[in-house]
């Protein structure tokens, strides 16, 4: 898909907490052929502070009502002044922006979220869906108050969850689960959350020998390829987490 | 109608809004949004004798109206340009242009020669200005001394049009940009950015993997006008100004202040269609204002 600058109108809000908003919005164009995975960046016009486009990911698209949602956390001034936005309100949206996760080759996939790394994975499984598999969610968090969304995951995956304190599902760190003694029973796991943890998933999945996909979220400027700042170092040298990523096979990656 | 075109030496530009190195890629990433050959210029990302992997990530940081970039030059060197990038540009109907970095003088001679053999690219944008890299760089820009050994080395290479880029971390920039004329310039562009940094006061670190880095964005125009209206009355040759445009009227002041085109940077980093919007936008002031020219605004500052 081409990509474009446009005003997205804003249909629905839902806020989950004080920090967290699930975010519907209406496209003026075609929203056909967005790949799970990819991002759109949004120019916070209402935020004084805010000088540069944020980063967000694309949590689920429907072409049908040409709509996208995206889940916003609210960190600095200019993911608050996303998360201040009601109803009617306009966003202007540069996208769809990066690459894909590639799963049209799994059969049985794993997708891997920390906490607020839910982002991106809804949109994943439920393409994966479509294609007639029923893929496999884990959500690791601190506490089961940063858990976000997963009854939306249920209809399309099995979902499971992992907190720190055991407040919500098997108690210790997402590594720790169940799931991951029998990790060769998947055969491509997808991971998005914060960098300690999708490192310490991919070194599972080196160790047994399964294919692994992480996102990146590095600090962006362009979005497009153009400024260099987002730069992954990767076996190929420097590389743009904007457009040759977000999404990296670890085995690329200099981990 | 407005004539919206001006001239360096004997090369023509279609108009005077041109992209800035380094915030526009070397064209193709910005063809979804506009049509690359409606600009004036396109000054391609800093191009070096070899390739370079630029400073670790992270290489930016968000600061007040504007951003910290310490890319340090990453690109794959100029016989990859020339190979594979050129191939790709050279079919816009628009004046590109090279921008050449180097950390020895012998280095940017070398670069400057190979790009005389190339017909799709009329001029050069010599880079005696960049603040991230350890070598050369910037400091070829410091001093009237080290910048006339740079700029006289290429000028006796390069047969066509010569740009260069000044740098605004110096005392007088006027003088740098009177050598820049002596030693041959065919047009000075400036600012780059300006030296500055960030901290992370959480974390008790800096923001940037080399602490220091280049700031750009509208924080730095007030800067670059001032040195663009001081360079003017120092210098007969064009002066490019960039820094901080963020749309028509920004560009306008610059016109004022004395310069006879300008750069879109940072700016594309947020609207990636600002430059086309750039060009109407002077088209629209000077028909306000009964400009029929580009050189009849050029220094019409009134004090």
């Amino acid at each position: 898909m081409k990509k474009s600058v446009q005003y997205f109108t804003i249909n629905a809000v839902e806020r989950l907490d004080a920090e967290h908003i699930l975010i519907e919005a209406v496209s003026p164009v075609p929203l056909q052929g967005i790949l799970p995975g990819q991002f759109v960046n949004i120019d916070v016009e209402k935020s004084k502070t805010t000088f540069l486009r944020r980063p967000i990911s694309i949590h689920d698209v429907d072409e049908a009502k040409n709509s996208m949602k995206i889940f916003v956390k609210a960190v600095g001034d200019g993911t608050r002044a996303i998360y201040e936005m009601q109803k009617g309100e306009k966003l202007n949206t540069m996208f769809p922006l990066g690459n894909s996760f590639s799963y049209s080759n799994s059969q049985k996939p794993l997708l891997v979220g920390g906490g607020f790394g839910l982002a991106p994975l809804y949109y994943l499984a439920k393409k994966i869906a479509q294609n007639g598999i029923r893929p496999t969610v884990i959500v690791g968090a601190r506490n089961s108050k940063n858990i976000f969304l997963t009854e939306k995951f249920q209809d399309i995956a099995d979902v499971h969850v992992a907190t720190n304190d055991g407040s919500l599902g098997e108690k210790g760190m997402v590594t720790e689960h169940s799931l991951f003694t029998n990790l060769e029973n998947f055969d491509k796991i997808f991971v998005c959350g914060p960098e300690p943890m999708m490192k310490a998933v991919g070194k599972i999945a080196v160790s047994k020998n399964v294919e692994c996909e992480v996102s990146l979220e590095n600090t962006m400027a362009c979005g497009i390829g153009s400024c260099l700042c987002c730069v992954a170092d990767t076996k190929d040298g420097h590389v743009c987490v904007c457009t040759e990523g977000p999404v990296f096979n670890i085995k690329d990656l200099k981990w | 109608m407005v004539d919206l075109s001006f001239k360096i030496k004997d090369l023509y530009f279609k108009n005077p809004v041109l992209t800035a190195s380094g915030t526009f890629g070397y064209g193709p990433e910005f063809d979804d949004f506009v049509d690359v050959s409606e600009l004036g210029g396109v000054i391609v990302k800093g191009t070096t004798l070899e390739h370079r992997e630029g400073n670790p990530y992270p290489r930016m940081a968000e600061t007040p109206s504007g951003m910290l970039n310490a890319v340090g030059l990453q690109n794959k060197g100029i016989d990859y340009f020339i190979k594979h990038i050129y191939s790709e540009i050279k079919s816009y109907k628009t004046n590109m242009i090279v921008n050449v970095s180097g950390s020895a003088v012998k280095d940017y001679v070398e670069v400057a020669e190979k790009l005389n053999h190339l017909d799709a690219i009329p001029a050069i944008e010599l880079n005696i200005s960049c603040p991230n890299v350890k070598e050369g760089g910037m400091a070829f820009g410091t001093s009237c001394e080290s910048a006339q050994s740079v700029i006289s080395a290429v000028r006796k290479v390069y047969k066509k049009v010569m740009i260069v880029k000044l740098s605004p971390n110096v005392t007088d920039i006027a003088s740098i940009a009177k050598t820049a004329e002596d030693e041959g310039a065919d047009a000075v562009s400036l600012i780059n950015t300006l030296l500055g940094m960030a901290i992370d006061a959480e974390k008790r670190r800096p923001i940037l993997s080399t602490v220091t880095g280049g700031l750009s964005g509208p924080a730095v125009k007030p800067v670059a006008l001032r040195m663009v209206w001081q360079v003017s009355k120092a210098v007969k040759i064009p002066i490019i100004g960039l820094g901080g445009i963020m749309n028509a009227t920004d560009a306008i002041e610059f016109f004022l202040a004395g310069a006879s085109a300008i750069q879109i940077g940072t700016a594309n980093f947020i609207d990636p269609e600002i430059s086309i919007k750039v060009i109407k936008g002077i088209e629209e002031y000077m028909l306000r204002h009964n400009f029929k020219t580009i050189d009849e605004m050029v220094g019409k500052l009134e004090c």
